[in-house]
C-alpha cells in the first residue's frame, strides 16, 4: 500500500520563502479578520448591544469636552481680569468727563484706565450688538461717558474691587459703576474643573470599554471552547488561539468609536438651530463647534484600542485556563 | 522515536496511574497498548501528547525530553504528533474541510496548498467529495476517519491513537486499523492503545501490555 506524494513526506509544513511567509502571514491575518467579522454578524442582538454600549460609553466623555470647549469659547473674549465701567450722569461734557477721568486714574487703587467718547461706544456697540441698523434710526446718541478701568496689581481682590465701586459710585457725577465680571473669573474656574472631570470620566469609561469587551469575549470563548481545546489538542499556539478574539474586540471597539462620533454629530446636528436662536437672541456670532477631523479619527481609533486592548486582557485571561483533555 | 524511562505519574487528585514504567518504541515501528480500562494506557498517551508532564522518569519523543519543555514549546511540539481520539474530538459546526485543514491553518499553510493537501488526505481515509459535509451528518466511522486525516495532514512522524475503534463494529474497526498501518508502512511511528482482543489477532504487531501502571509483559515483536 502506498499513500499520496502529498501525504508522504514528513518534512513540516510551511512557506518556503521570505516572500511567501510574509503573503501567507498577510493571508492568515485577513482570513482571520473577515472570519471574526462573519461571528460578530452571526449574533446580531449580542454583538449590536455591545458596540451601543460601547459608542455611548465613548460618546459621553466627548459631549463633555464638547460642551466645555463651546463654554470656553463664549466666554473667551470676555477675559480673565475685572473690569469697572463707571458710567457717566447725563448730560456730561467732554471736559467734565475729563476731569472726573484724571481724578479716577489718579487714584492708587486704580491701574489703567481709559475714557470711553459717547461716539466710540456707540461704535463700538455697532460692531459687537449686531443691531447696527436699529441704532441709525435713533436721532441722538443716548450713551453716556464711560471710564474703563482695572485695578491696580494686588488691588484686584472681590473685596477690594467693591470698595473701590462703592467709592466711585459716591462721585457726584457718577450715574452707576459695574463691577461685576467676577462672574467671568468663576466660570472659567468651574469649565478648568469640569475639564478634570472630563478627563477623570474619560478615564472611567475607557475602563468600562475594556470591560464590556472583556466580559463579551469571555462569553465568546466559553461559547467556544471545544474549538479552543481541539485547536491547543492540534499544537494551536496561544497567539493563534487568541487571534480571532483580539480581532472580534478590535471590530466591536472600532464600531463604538464610529457609533460615538455619529451620536456627536447627530448630537452637534439637533442642537445646532436652538443655539444658533440663542446666540442671535444675545446678538453674538457664536456657532457650536464639533471636534477636529483629527479628533475623531482619535475617537474611533481609541474605541479600536481599547477594544483591542480588553479583548487581548480577556484573551490572556481565560484562554490560560483552557487546556485541552483527552 | 518514543522513550519512556521509569515514568511514575500521580494526578493531582492523588491517583497514581503510572509506576515505573520503561519502554522504547523505534522509529517507523507499530505498537499497540493494550490493558483494561485504567490500567494507564490513556496516561501514556497523554505523556507523549504532552497533555501532562510525567511526576518523575523521563519521556522522550522525536529526540525532545517531554519534561523540560518550555509551554511556549509545547504548540510546535504537538505538531509533530499526530492524535486520534476515540470520540474523535471533531468540530461539530465545522465542514469537513474545516476539521481536516486545522492543523494545517495552525501551521500558516497557503490556500492553494491546503485544498491540495485536504484532498489527498481525505481521499488517503476514503472521503474524497465530503468536504463539505458536517461531522454530524456523517457515520461514527466516517467520523473517526475525519479525526484521522486530521491528525495525519501535518505529516507527523509519530502518530497516537486512544482507543480509536472503540465505537465502531467489527468490519469498520478493521478498516480504520488498516488505515493505521498503512500510515505505519510509509515510515510512521505509530501507537494505538486499545482492548479490542479480536483486532489484536489480526495485526501480528508489538504489543505492550499495562497492568496496574506497569509493564505486564516482557516487550516482544509478534511474528
Amino acid at each position: 500500500m502506498s499513500l499520496p506524494e502529498e501525504l508522504r513526506n514528513v518534512r513540516p509544513a510551511g512557506p518556503r520563502t521570505l516572500g511567501g511567509a510574509a503573503s501567507t502571514w498577510f493571508e492568515r491575518h485577513a482570513q482571520t479578520l473577515v472570519g471574526s467579522l462573519g461571528r460578530l454578524a452571526r449574533q446580531p442582538l449580542a454583538t449590536t448591544l455591545t458596540i451601543a454600549v460601547i459608542g455611548i460609553a465613548l460618546a459621553l466623555p466627548v459631549a463633555l469636552y464638547l460642551v466645555v470647549a463651546n463654554a470656553r469659547a463664549v466666554t473667551a473674549g470676555l477675559g480673565d481680569t475685572v473690569q469697572l465701567s463707571v458710567y457717566l450722569r447725563l448730560p456730561t461734557t467732554a471736559e467734565q468727563a475729563r476731569k472726573v477721568a484724571r481724578a479716577i486714574k489718579a487714584r492708587d487703587e486704580v491701574g489703567e484706565s481709559v475714557l470711553v467718547s459717547p461716539d466710540e461706544g456707540l461704535a463700538e456697540f455697532r460692531a459687537l450688538s449686531g443691531i447696527g441698523e436699529a441704532l441709525k434710526a435713533l436721532a441722538e446718541n443716548p450713551l453716556p461717558w464711560v471710564v474703563k478701568l482695572r485695578p491696580a496689581e494686588g488691588r484686584d481682590s472681590a473685596a477690594a474691587v467693591e470698595a473701590l465701586a462703592a467709592d466711585l459710585r459716591k462721585l457726584p457725577e457718577v450715574e452707576l459703576v459695574q463691577a461685576d465680571t467676577a462672574w467671568v473669573r468663576r466660570l472659567h474656574a468651574i469649565l478648568d474643573a469640569l475639564r478634570q472631570i472630563v478627563v477623570l470620566a474619560a478615564a472611567v469609561l475607557a475602563l468600562g470599554v475594556l470591560a464590556i469587551v472583556g466580559n463579551t469575549i469571555r462569553l465568546e470563548i466559553n461559547g467556544r471552547r471545544a474549538e479552543i481545546e481541539v485547536t491547543k489538542l492540534v499544537g494551536g499556539s496561544d497567539a493563534f488561539v487568541r487571534r480571532p478574539f483580539l480581532y472580534s474586540g478590535f471590530w466591536q471597539g472600532l464600531a463604538g468609536g464610529l457609533l460615538a462620533v455619529a451620536l456627536i454629530g447627530v448630537g452637534l446636528a439637533i442642537l445646532e438651530a436652538p443655539v444658533a436662536r440663542v446666540a442671535a437672541a444675545y446678538g453674538a456670532a457664536f456657532a457650536l463647534s464639533g471636534l477636529a477631523a483629527r479628533e475623531y479619527l482619535a475617537v474611533i481609533g481609541g474605541g479600536a484600542i481599547l477594544g483591542l486592548l480588553g479583548a487581548w486582557l480577556a484573551a490572556a485571561y481565560h484562554l490560560r485556563r483552557i487546556e485541552p483533555r483527552a | 522515536m518514543i522513550r519512556f524511562d521509569r515514568v511514575f505519574k500521580r494526578y493531582p487528585n492523588g491517583r497514581e496511574a503510572l509506576s515505573e514504567l520503561s519502554f522504547e518504541l523505534a522509529t517507523g515501528e507499530m505498537t499497540f497498548l493494550t490493558g483494561h480500562s485504567g490500567a494507564g494506557k490513556s496516561t501514556v498517551l497523554r505523556l507523549i501528547a504532552l497533555l501532562e508532564r510525567p511526576t518523575r522518569g523521563q519521556v522522550i519523543v522525536n529526540g525532545r525530553n517531554t519534561g523540560s519543555l518550555r509551554s511556549g514549546a509545547i504548540p510546535a511540539f504537538r505538531r509533530q504528533i499526530g492524535v486520534v481520539f476515540q470520540d474523535h474530538r471533531l468540530l461539530d459546526d465545522r465542514p469537513v474541510y474545516d476539521n481536516v485543514a486545522l492543523p494545517l491553518a495552525i501551521a500558516g499553510v497557503p490556500r492553494r496548498e491546503m485544498d491540495k493537501r485536504v484532498r489527498a488526505a481525505l481521499d488517503q481515509v476514503g472521503l474524497l467529495g465530503k468536504e463539505r459535509a458536517l461531522p454530524l451528518e456523517l457515520s461514527a466511522g466516517e467520523q473517526q476517519r475525519v479525526g484521522i486525516a486530521r491528525a495525519v495532514i501535518t505529516k507527523p512522524p509519530v502518530l497516537i491513537a486512544d482507543e480509536p475503534t472503540g465505537n465502531l463494529d467489527p468490519d469498520l474497526a478493521l478498516e480504520v486499523m488498516n488505515l493505521f498501518q498503512r500510515f505505519n508502512a510509509v515510515g510512521v511511528t505509530v501507537m494505538v492503545a486499545t482492548h479490542d482482543v479480536h483486532l489484536l489477532d489480526r495485526f501480528p504487531v508489538r504489543r505492550i501490555r499495562i497492568e496496574q501502571g506497569r509493564i505486564a509483559n516482557p516487550p516482544y515483536v509478534a511474528a
